[in-house]
């Protein structure tokens, strides 16, 4: 097999010395720009995966993008499962960095049981407007979104229609191919806040996610519009399970019995997702690895968001912030989507109670502060 | 200990790959793809409008795409740019790239067609005639600058034994940066100038760049991004200027080399011969560094995009015509001049204020001073119509033959 690699990476590319190949990451500040030395970069160069992904491709992202105003990006990606053990010298310091000190050795818990989840009905519905759980799931078998081809894309697409057409009950749905959308079923998906378009981050556009676009892509959603699946974008699929007001517990609750059915379809189908007891759920980008699970509300704290602790706030409740158009983007008019920042090395059931205890003390705060009480006396401490 | 059968089979690998026969490892990921029938592998191309769209059947895609060529350059990378791109409102797009000099021969069956298509029929057995003689031209030293504003040539060049922008590793971009820079601060006389990296700029230069309108940023048009031109931007790319800002070169954009000669007013003899001169110098440089620039009796100078093979010339004024822009026979006599239009933007911009880039449409099939002929005898014709149009008078007998 490494000899294999070898042999691949040697023949694909037409290159000078690693010295005269090695990127200029002086302006940079993303985490591979953090980790990649000139040492480490001569050592994988003369490897590939068994797909032919290459270090040039994992780290093209973080090349191209030098950094961002309001995340501290990764600045790398999987072509395929085999990525991060082929890659394991640039990408497990990486995830350690990345996910609070995750360590080569360390195991990570699934836990999938709404059961097991506190509370998390009674967020107030006048500051908490939505409520949303999301994952990535991969398909063993085929390669990521990077490096995936036409025919590898149309296979998930096909694989995975199958799997959803057969759900039923509440999870009943249909499939909408991006490329087949007639107007008014794009208009509909669009007031639904469901449809997603051809991606403008150049944060994916540089990873070569948006190739042969809108092939192979499309959006699944039930009857009851509250859980849909995304199919080949940045991850062979998203699952979302989302709804207006802040019931979060409804929101997991769906969310852990549609992904479960989901996930027994494709075992009965043959098939798996990708996953390892080290690294959870493998997915496009090493930061969602692990649960792959971001939970969040968008929720307004206008006076929240401008008071100096803010940040401090969201720190110790292990909290990240975004705006509302989702990554990189501003938040607009005190309005924040607020989730948690762990993927690995938390279960799911544990980050969406941060999530819910989190915004619990977040929107008590927002409202001390509109009667001009101070909140010093409800600093969380680090979780 | 190295094992020799491996480097054997290493040998055979690239010996197949220069006769260009199927190989068992090389391009691993296009070998992967391989498990995967055509039908499954073949781009939904129904709802494009594009040269690559119009000529790659499904019979033409499996025969292709098990091709690559010796450094790497697959079926799937030349078209990529015309599957993510479909089609475009102003232009009709090639929709394909070369990685390399050899993607003209390995993938000859998809580009020979487009390259007929593109080029007025040029045929796989024609054959192009340089001339960049600037004495051969006539006239061009008279377009009223009242109607034409600014006048510029330029060209691309390919510098043989490195691949082409849309594949190019950062090391091969280095170095023919390292070269260009050479060669060109080895130019003297009205041609001595500086060369500007564009990750070292201050922002001083930054600015005067700009207000000079020489400074290229990163690509935005989806039909380069597409292509993979802008990784690693903007690590060795720069612009190199003569101290008189008439005669710039930019490095790594589109191509290796673009050769640009400009000048504000319409003395475009003027412009066309410090255009010949400069690049005959910078020839004759690179040639003593032993390094040719791409080229072929049948296709001219080598450059990534299909359309701009044979001279990679285009000739072009900015000029005044918002009556003339507006007439209904405008287009049909861009068509006859062999002349076409773009935004003062470049390529895939919209004209503003009845301002236009009129430029020559061709670039293969004729010679350097041919092209430039037609834009000179053209513009002075379009400036006449416009003034006629102004005075209210009609321009149908002006109408010129199908040059």
């Amino acid at each position: 097999m490494k000899k294999l690699n070898d042999q691949m990476a040697k023949l694909t590319i037409k290159r000078l010395s690693p010295e005269e190949e090695f990127p200029d990451l002086s302006q940079h500040n993303n985490h591979m720009a953090k980790v990649l030395t000139q040492d480490m970069f001569t050592k994988l160069r003369d490897r590939a995966t068994p797909n032919g992904f290459t270090i040039d491709g994992v780290i093209q992202t973080g090349v191209d993008n030098p950094g961002h105003p309001f995340i501290m990006t990764v600045g790398c990606v999987a072509g395929d499962e085999e990525t991060y053990e082929v890659f394991k010298e640039l990408l497990d310091p990486i995830i350690e960095d990345r996910h609070g000190g995750y360590k080569p050795t360390d195991k990570h818990k699934t836990d999938l049981n709404p059961d097991n989840l506190k509370g998390g009905d009674d967020l107030d519905p006048n500051y908490v407007l939505s409520s949303r759980v999301r994952t990535g799931r991969s398909i063993r078998g085929f390669c990521l979104p990077p490096h995936c081809s036409r025919g590898e894309r149309r296979g998930v697409e096909k694989m995975s229609v199958e799997a959803l057409d057969s759900l039923s009950g509440d999870l009943k749905g249909k499939y909408y191919a991006l490329k087949n959308m007639t107007d008014a079923e794009q208009q509909q998906l669009i007031d639904d806040h469901f449809l997603f378009d051809k991606p403008v981050s150049p944060l994916l556009l540089a990873s070569g996610m948006a190739r042969d676009w809108p092939d192979g892509r499309g959006i699944w959603h039930n009857d009851t519009k509250t859980f849909l699946v995304w199919v080949n974008e940045e991850d062979h699929l998203r699952v979302i399970s989302m709804q207006k007001g802040g019931n979060m517990k409804e929101v997991f609750n769906r969310f852990c019995t549609g992904l479960t059915k989901i996930e027994t379809l494709f075992k009965d189908k043959g098939t798996s997702f990708m996953w390892n007891e080290h690294l959870g759920y493998v997915l496009t980008c090493p930061s969602n690895l692990g649960t792959g699970l971001r939970a969040g509300v968008h929720v307004k704290i206008p006076n929240m968001s401008k008071h100096a602790k803010f940040e401090e706030v969201l720190k110790r409740l292990r909290l990240q912030k975004r705006g509302t158009g989702g990554v990189d983007t501003a938040a607009v008019g005190g309005t924040f989507d607020i989730s948690n920042a762990d993927r690995l090395g938390f279960s799911e059931v544990e980050l969406v109670q941060m999530v819910v205890d989190g915004v619990k003390l977040l929107v008590e705060m927002e409202k001390k502060l509109e009667k001009g009480q101070s909140i010093d006396d409800i600093m969380p401490a680090q979780k | 200990m190295r094992d020799r059968h491996a480097d054997c089979y290493f040998f055979s690998c690239l010996v197949c790959s220069v006769k260009n026969a199927s190989m068992p490892f090389g391009n691993t990921h296009n070998n992967f793809k391989l498990n995967f029938k055509v039908e499954e592998e073949y781009p939904d191309l129904t709802k494009h409008n594009n040269h690559m769209a119009k000529v790659l059947t499904k019979d033409m895609y499996a025969k292709l795409r098990d091709k690559q060529t010796p450094s790497g350059f697959t079926l799937d990378d030349v078209i990529q740019t015309g599957v993510d791109n479909p089609g475009h409102p102003f232009i009709m797009t090639v929709g394909c790239v070369a990685g390399d000099e050899e993607s003209y021969e390995v993938f000859k069956d998809l580009l020979d067609p487009i390259i007929s298509d593109r080029h007025s029929g040029y045929k796989p057995t024609d054959k192009h005639k340089t001339d960049l003689n600037f004495e051969n031209l006539k006239g061009g030293d008279d377009l009223d600058p009242n109607y034409v504003l600014s006048s510029r040539v330029r060209t691309g060049r390919s510098i043989k034994g490195y691949t082409l922008p849309p594949h190019n590793s950062r090391g091969e971009r280095r170095a023919v940066e390292r070269l260009s820079v050479e060669a060109l601060n080895t130019l003297d006389g009205e041609f001595k100038g500086k060369y500007y990296p564009l990750n070292k700029m201050s922002d001083a230069e930054q600015e005067q760049l700009i207000a000079d309108h020489f400074l290229f940023d990163k690509p935005v048009s989806p039909l380069l991004l597409g292509a993979g031109m802008a990784r690693d931007w903007p690590d060795a790319r720069g612009i190199w200027h003569n101290d008189a800002k008439s005669f710039l070169v930019w490095v790594n954009e589109e191509d290796h080399l673009r050769v640009i000669s400009m000048e504000k007013g319409g003395n475009m003899k003027e412009v066309f011969r410090r255009f010949c001169v400069g690049l005959k110098r910078i020839e004759e440089t690179f040639k003593k560094h032993n390094h040719g620039f791409m080229w072929n009796e049948h296709l001219g100078y080598v450059l990534t995009c299909p359309s701009n093979l044979g001279t990679g010339l285009r000739g072009g004024v900015h000029v005044k015509l918002p009556k003339l822009s507006t007439h209904a026979k405008f287009e049909e006599i861009l068509g006859r001049l062999r002349l076409q239009k773009r935004g003062t933007g470049g390529v895939d911009t919209a004209s503003v204020g009845g301002v236009f880039d009129i430029s020559n449409a061709d670039r293969l099939g004729s010679s350097e001073v041919d092209q430039v002929q037609m834009v000179v005898d053209g513009v002075k014709l379009m400036v006449e119509m416009e003034k006629k149009l102004e005075k209210g008078e009609a321009i149908d007998g002006m109408i010129p033959a199908q040059k």
